[in-house]
């Protein structure tokens, strides 16, 4: 009797089986219809018609202009064209180094704070902290930090370790880009540290003992256990960093202002100041979509490679 | 089963919950409702939104008295203006008034969202011939109705400290540049400065390009609407500028980094003893400086005149009073705009806000009789010029504003400033005009 | 894990280095809140020499502070416990189901993260407009629709870390309760939720704080009643001055909740698998 009951439940079950994700999966996929993917479409049609200050109000009668700005945006004999791949340049750079802090923070600090002890829960809400305060104001305060004359860098620098003798810019100059970095760590590396933390309570504590029996010291044990079994947690978290931080548009228009100095130069920020200051947004849609274009590829690259070591492992 | 309907359940609410998630609609500022009701986004010229929404009631107030139209208020902080209007053009919704930058002028009204004020419009609100001709001239581009009309306005004037002044054994604000390089010289010394500049900000940078350039005779764009930033004459002139930090060093080299108005803080402290401001009196106030300390002169001008070279010597400043093409009250919005304009709107308001009023019937008030006002008067009427009306202006603003706060980053960094250099820089941002616009 | 004498050190070094990272800008905000504004831009000294407490007293009359705080916690939270709630229940069907369209399922979600936030904007914004007109459910300038848009905002990761989080969690346990007769619904809620708590701790924290500090679209798509704090703050920089010192202390009070918030959760953190769970 109650074999047939469990029978007849997992057979009902299978049919649902069909219904039961799409189901699950509805109301995420009409929210993102709604907000992300039908605008995303019309940006890229608006790429494709000259879309400036003069159709703003009837967007219908814009003249279509098919490739023209993309044209404009490649173009590589022209100004437009070759600020555009060396500010490509620089928030690859950016990216790379910011997520790569912040992630090597994130993972020693998530580590270094398993073990409980007295004061962790405080200084883990420190380490949170940067996170918790409104973007707007803690990038400004790192503006203040790094002013010339009367900011505390220069000050702890000069005045008080005697490391250099006259006072360097920090804001504008080669040196931007280095304070550009500092503060997308400083932002982002609780995040990692917020992430990592959850993700290390899935571990067992079992496999811990198990390879201390073994014979695994602590270093032995965090990379052959802990690494790879935050291999899930790592994959996704490495990727949305890339793809936030190459975006990112807050931390360098507050830092900068509506300018930034040369060699720091991001994308995001390259992109509003070129067209839509000047509500050109035919030639900013055509930028956005091959920024787009650029982080599927990288998207599919790094997905790619990521399933191969899994596939090994 | 139960869980199955709760999961139905639970998930329908997620839905549903953002719907009602706002407990209490806020109100829809589109277009307004009664007949009798009009909406109005004014911009901050006061010390704070709240400060500028407590000036501006009891004129809403006075004007409700006056011919029964309610005006709602809306105070927007300049961060967010220009991205409302936008909304606003773009949409169709939006407010029956609005003040906008008067630089913004051209721009807007080649979008075509505000309405254009031609001659019958302006007879509706009391002809154009009562406004002064510099604060008229920043409404739109020339030859077109203009699209808005000017209810504030400013220009640039030379600040300098008397006790400073005193000090170096200087008796008077200098009227040439060469006067103003070698007066900053005598104050250049100890961890002073002679002039302070904000070099970081792309607004203030553009605003001196253009003074400059008029003086020595070249214009931003040429007649046919296309950028020249390289011309001989404003490649001169913006190297005289940026000179004073490069070659003659009467400017703290730090200044280059300056866009959040250090340069007024700079100048408040006694750091600096000169500084090119619009109306800085409620921040020197606040930064604790008091009237007796400071002075004010008309900016210099340049000696021998170069060829070409106009009396310029400020854009004019200001802010006007635009209506929404869209809007559905009209006859309601231009008595508003008649009313903001009255003498009597003019002098209190320009009095509250330390700016100028844009009707010459509006200087009878003694309080623009002091020494100070009568300066910035004589500016507007005679040697301010508006910054050119063409939709590329703001484009002109962005990009020659970053090229000189480059030259002022490799001034500061010692790196040596040729004719040759800002050429070659101002081509480059020729060329971007072309190509994005 | 047996700690060894080094990794003692060790972490009391990278910690007190992590700190004073950490610490320092917090420092400089929390001096610039006590200090008259003159002194605020002035040369920088380790002790403030006038302290006033003035600032903490002017921030909620410059600027509506407790009613954009008000907005903010509303909106933030009414997004949070929506997009949780939404991004559970799909994480769970890509983590635990193949069916077609998995994968272009992720990838369109994945590809949203891709795209700069300001060429979303017009379109969404021309989209409220039009619901709004069409429908009369308003959606412009209030806070429903900003609840809509961060909620959908925070979506893309959340369910990428659920699904993360989930696939860590060993089918064994899913099956175990299948075969005591539990339903997709059940193994959900009574088996995967308890042991993914930190998890979605995590993703509940990320939904608050990207609602909470969202500035570009909270700036066009609200009016003076629906305004959350993000660009409120950016009230205090007015045209004559810039009130650095308020803007400084008002973020520190409008920040003061929500370090709270991060300190109770601690507890959440520690749970994990139980050891045995898994016959």
């Amino acid at each position: 009797m109650p074999v047939t009951r469990a029978r007849r439940r997992r057979r009902r079950f299978g049919l649902r089986y069909q219904a039961t994700p799409y189901l699950m999966l509805l109301p995420a996929l009409v929210m993102e219809l709604a907000v992300h993917l039908i605008p995303m479409v019309v940006g890229v049609w608006m790429s494709l018609k000259g879309l400036t200050q003069f159709y703003v109000r009837n967007w219908s009668a814009a003249p279509f202009t098919g490739l023209a700005n993309y044209r404009v945006a490649v173009d590589l004999h022209g100004p437009v064209g070759t600020d555009l791949l060396h500010s490509l340049g620089v928030t690859t750079a950016y990216t790379v180094l910011s997520v790569g802090l912040s992630w090597l923070l994130g993972t020693a600090a998530a580590v270094l704070l398993q073990r409980p002890f007295r004061g962790r829960g405080l200084i883990r809400t420190l380490f949170l902290t940067p996170y918790a305060l409104p973007a707007y104001a803690a990038v400004i305060t790192w503006s203040f930090l790094l002013q010339r004359d009367t900011g505390l860098l220069n000050h702890v620098i000069v005045d008080d370790l005697h490391l250099a003798g006259h006072r360097p810019f920090w804001l504008i100059g080669g040196n931007s880009f280095a304070s550009l970095v500092a503060v997308s760590v400083w932002r982002t590396w609780p995040f990692a540290l917020l992430c990592l933390t959850a993700g290390l309570q899935t571990i067992p504590d079992e496999l811990y003992e198990a390879a201390a029996i073994d014979g695994a010291g602590f270093g032995r044990q965090v990379r052959t256990i802990t690494l790879p079994m935050l291999g899930a947690v790592n994959k996704v978290l490495i990727l949305v960093l890339v793809l936030w931080t190459f975006n990112d548009f807050n931390t360098p228009y507050v830092l900068f202002g509506k300018s930034a100095p040369r060699p720091s130069d991001l994308i995001s920020v390259h992109i509003y100041q070129s067209s839509f200051i000047t509500w050109n947004f035919g030639l900013g849609s055509a930028m956005s979509v091959l920024l787009l274009l650029f982080l599927l590829l990288v998207t599919a690259a790094y997905l790619t490679v990521t399933s191969w070591r899994r596939n090994d492992a | 089963m139960r869980l199955r309907r709760i999961g139905v359940l639970a998930a329908t609410a997620a839905l549903l919950l953002p719907l009602s998630a706002a407990c209490g609609k806020s109100s829809n500022d589109s277009g307004s409702g009664a007949a009798g009701t009009l909406t109005y986004w004014a911009s901050n010229q006061g010390t704070s939104l709240d400060n500028d929404k407590a000036v501006l009631q009891p004129e809403l107030d006075k004007f409700k008295a006056q011919t029964g139209i309610t005006v709602n208020l809306e105070v927007i902080g300049w961060p967010d203006l220009l991205n409302r209007i936008l909304a606003a053009t773009t949409s169709g919704q939006g407010p029956d008034l609005l003040n906008i930058g008067n630089t913004w002028s051209a721009s807007l009204q080649a979008t075509g969202a505000l309405l254009p004020f031609d001659d019958a419009t302006m007879n509706a609100i009391g002809g154009k011939d009562r406004f002064l001709a510099g604060s008229l001239a920043a409404t739109g581009a020339p030859g077109k109705p203009p699209t808005a009309v000017p209810i504030y306005s400013l220009a640039y004037v030379l600040y300098y400290n008397k006790k400073m002044f005193t000090a170096a054994g200087i008796s008077n604000p200098p009227t040439t540049w060469n006067e103003l390089v070698a007066d900053g010289k005598k104050l250049t010394h100890d961890g002073q400065w002679g002039l302070a500049v904000e070099g970081g900000n792309l607004s203030e940078n553009a605003h001196h390009a253009f003074a400059f350039g008029q003086q020595y005779g070249a214009d931003l764009f040429d007649s046919s609407g296309k950028p020249q930033f390289d011309s001989d004459g404003e490649v001169a002139a913006i190297k005289r500028y940026i000179d004073f930090m490069a070659a003659d060093k009467i400017v703290n080299p730090s200044d280059a980094e300056y866009a959040n108005n250090q340069s007024v803080t700079d100048f408040a402290t006694g750091k600096a003893g000169m500084l090119l401001w619009q109306a800085a009196d409620s921040s020197l106030k606040s930064h604790g400086m008091s009237p007796d300390d400071y002075g004010v002169a008309p900016v210099p001008f340049e000696q021998p005149v170069p060829p070409g070279g106009k009396h310029v010597n400020s854009m004019v400043a200001g802010i006007n009073l635009a209506v929404f093409a869209n809007t559905k009250h009209k006859d309601a919005a231009l008595k508003f705009v008649k009313f903001m304009t009255s003498d009597a709107e003019q002098v209190a308001l320009n009095k509250t806000y330390g700016s100028m009023p844009t009707v010459q019937s509006g200087y009878s008030d003694p309080a623009f009789h002091t020494t100070e006002v009568k300066t910035f008067q004589e500016v507007l009427a005679t040697t301010a010029a508006p910054l050119p009306a063409v939709p590329e202006e703001s484009q002109f603003e962005t990009l020659v504003g970053t090229v000189m706060k480059g030259l002022f980053a490799d001034a500061a960094s010692g790196k040596p400033i040729t004719s040759a250099y800002v050429k070659s820089k101002l081509s480059a941002a020729n060329q971007q005009v072309k190509a994005g616009g | 894990m047996h700690e060894p004498r080094w990794v003692k050190v060790v972490r009391a070094v990278v910690l007190s280095g992590l700190a004073l990272f950490t610490v320092a800008p917090i420092y400089v905000m929390v001096s610039s809140s006590v200090k008259p504004l003159v002194d605020v831009q002035s040369a920088f000294h380790w002790i403030p020499s006038r302290f006033t407490i003035r600032p903490f007293v002017d921030i909620w009359h410059t600027v509506p502070l407790g009613h954009y705080f008000l907005n903010s916690v509303l909106v933030s939270g009414a997004a949070t416990v929506c997009s949780v709630t939404v991004a559970i229940f799909a994480a769970y069907a890509v983590s635990r189901y193949r069916f077609a369209g998995r994968r272009l399922f992720s990838i369109a979600v994945l590809s949203t993260q891709m795209f700069p936030g300001i060429l979303f904007l017009l379109p969404l914004f021309l989209i409220y407009v039009n619901i709004g007109k069409l429908t009369g459910i308003d959606l412009y300038a209030t806070r429903t629709g900003l609840v809509i848009t961060y909620l959908t905002f925070s979506l893309p990761f959340s369910i990428w870390m659920l699904v993360g989080y989930f696939d860590s969690i060993p089918r064994g346990l899913d099956e175990s309760a299948q075969v005591d007769g539990a339903g997709p619904l059940r193994t959900l809620l009574q088996v995967i939720l308890p042991t993914a708590v930190p998890g979605i701790v995590a993703v509940s924290v990320y939904s608050f704080m990207t609602a909470w500090g969202e500035v570009l679209f909270a700036s066009v798509m609200t009016n003076g009643d629906s305004r959350t704090l993000a660009v409120g703050l950016q009230g205090y920089a007015t045209s004559n001055d810039v009130y650095w010192n308020q803007v400084m202390a008002a973020s520190l009070v409008v920040s003061v909740p929500v370090v709270a918030g991060f300190l109770l959760l601690q507890r959440h953190f520690v749970s994990g698998l139980t050891a045995g769970a898994v016959k």
